[in-house]
């Protein structure tokens, strides 16, 4: 569960001192008093009061950190069974066609589980932004790659529509495109023969916003998803990963998705 | 053109070549083809300047797009100046609002005078839309 995950900025912190203290020379006690030093300032000041910002302000020019994780809570308690907010505001963010086909694309769908006493989940499935995303693993040209913040992207340019990465994930999370792509988003360049899934509102993270299907949610009262940054305890979604039991869909293969489910 | 049918000396054909070329170089600076040699009649651009000058951007928009490109895809740096969507927002056609469709606009004219394909347009929009900054805060 990343509630059991540290910090990242801490274990790094940590790892660096143990580099300091291996190098040769007079002064290794003294170094390693002063990496101890250094990995302490940077974690914390005082509890709660981090030396930077980890989420948010980061500037257009700056790459994204890798001491983010970003993620999304599903409250599946919260999701209505009748509602499709989150897929219709995915479709129009990123202009996916509303009516679908065996072969439209679709970032995030609503999938009904049920168990055999009769009870059913509506679960919104989309790309569970996996630690070790199979899909990345498979891709023979690199298109398929994890950004340092931890979203899983298909970089079009590069990608050369052999769906392998279809195959890997075990979500079913990406769709081809099959047609010619007319009327895109300036933001959401897409095309025939590239494979795509969620992106988690990349455009829109980058610009400090949360992800279209989060804002539906919330507009439509049920504020199901909750989006931010997993690594930052003091996020809304940290606090609450930590507080009661999330779960990750097919959590035996131990991907570590990005994106956790309550009540599932 | 007067110097058509006279027969100059080696230097006289080069001061020619010359003057044509400056010729040129006004001609497609004024967006007008005065020359033997047509040249694709472009409107220049919203702004006042380009984020490079002329030159530079003639012979290397290619590379500023596809570094941009990369920084921004695998890095997340969403700088303007040489993005794309930068171009397009200040390029487009006054009437079209596009930079594709026809020989006068701005990016599909001068592809289709060069005979370069231009593939950027199969994915990514080719007229202005909406500001990248719309949505909650988080």
């Amino acid at each position: 569960m990343s509630a059991a995950t540290p910090p990242r900025a801490a274990s790094e912190g940590v790892a660096a001192s143990g580099a300091a203290g291996r190098s040769d020379g007079v002064d290794r006690g003294r170094r390693q008093i002063l990496a101890w030093g250094a990995a302490l300032a940077g974690v914390t000041l005082a509890p709660g009061v981090m030396l930077y910002d980890l989420a948010h302000g980061r500037p257009p020019s700056e790459p994204a950190s890798p001491k983010v994780r970003w993620g999304m809570l599903v409250d599946l308690n919260q999701c209505a069974s009748d509602c499709d907010a989150c897929v219709v505001a995915c479709d129009t963010e990123h202009g996916l066609p509303r009516t679908k086909t065996a072969t439209s694309a679709q970032w995030i769908r609503k999938v009904e589980l049920k168990d055999a006493r009769g009870g059913a989940r509506s679960v919104p499935v989309m790309c569970q932004h996996c630690a070790d995303p199979p899909c990345v693993d498979v891709c023979p040209t690199g298109a398929s790659f994890k950004r340092a913040d931890g979203i899983v992207l298909v970089d079009r340019h590069t990608c050369i529509g052999c769906r392998y990465c279809m195959m890997a994930c075990p979500y079913g999370a990406r769709t081809f495109v099959h047609e010619p792509v007319t009327g895109q988003r300036p933001e959401v360049p897409r095309g025939k023969g590239c494979v795509e899934s969620c992106t988690l509102c990349v455009h829109r993270v980058d610009h400090d916003r949360i992800p279209a299907c989060v804002e539906a949610c919330a507009a439509s009262g049920h504020k199901a998803l909750v989006f931010g940054n997993l690594n930052d305890p003091e996020s809304e979604i940290a606090r609450r990963v930590a507080s009661y039991a999330t779960s990750a869909v097919r959590a035996d293969l131990r991907l570590d998705p990005g994106v956790r489910y309550a009540g599932l | 053109m007067e110097a058509r049918h006279t027969r100059g000396t080696a230097w006289a054909r080069g001061l020619r070549v010359v003057l044509l070329l400056a010729l040129a170089g006004t001609a497609a600076a004024a967006g007008v083809s005065a020359s033997r040699v047509p040249l694709p009649a472009l409107a220049t651009g919203a702004g006042e300047a380009c984020v490079e000058d002329t030159p530079t951007m003639r012979r290397n928009h290619m590379e500023l797009l596809k570094h941009q490109r990369d920084r921004t895809v695998h890095e997340g740096i969403r700088t303007t100046r040489h993005s794309l969507a930068n171009c397009v927002n200040c390029h487009a056609g006054k009437e079209s609002g596009r930079v594709t469709g026809s020989k006068d606009a701005f990016c599909e004219g001068c592809h289709r005078y060069a005979g370069v394909t231009l593939d950027c347009f199969d994915c990514h929009a080719d007229r202005p839309g909406a500001a990248t900054t719309a949505g909650a805060v988080r």
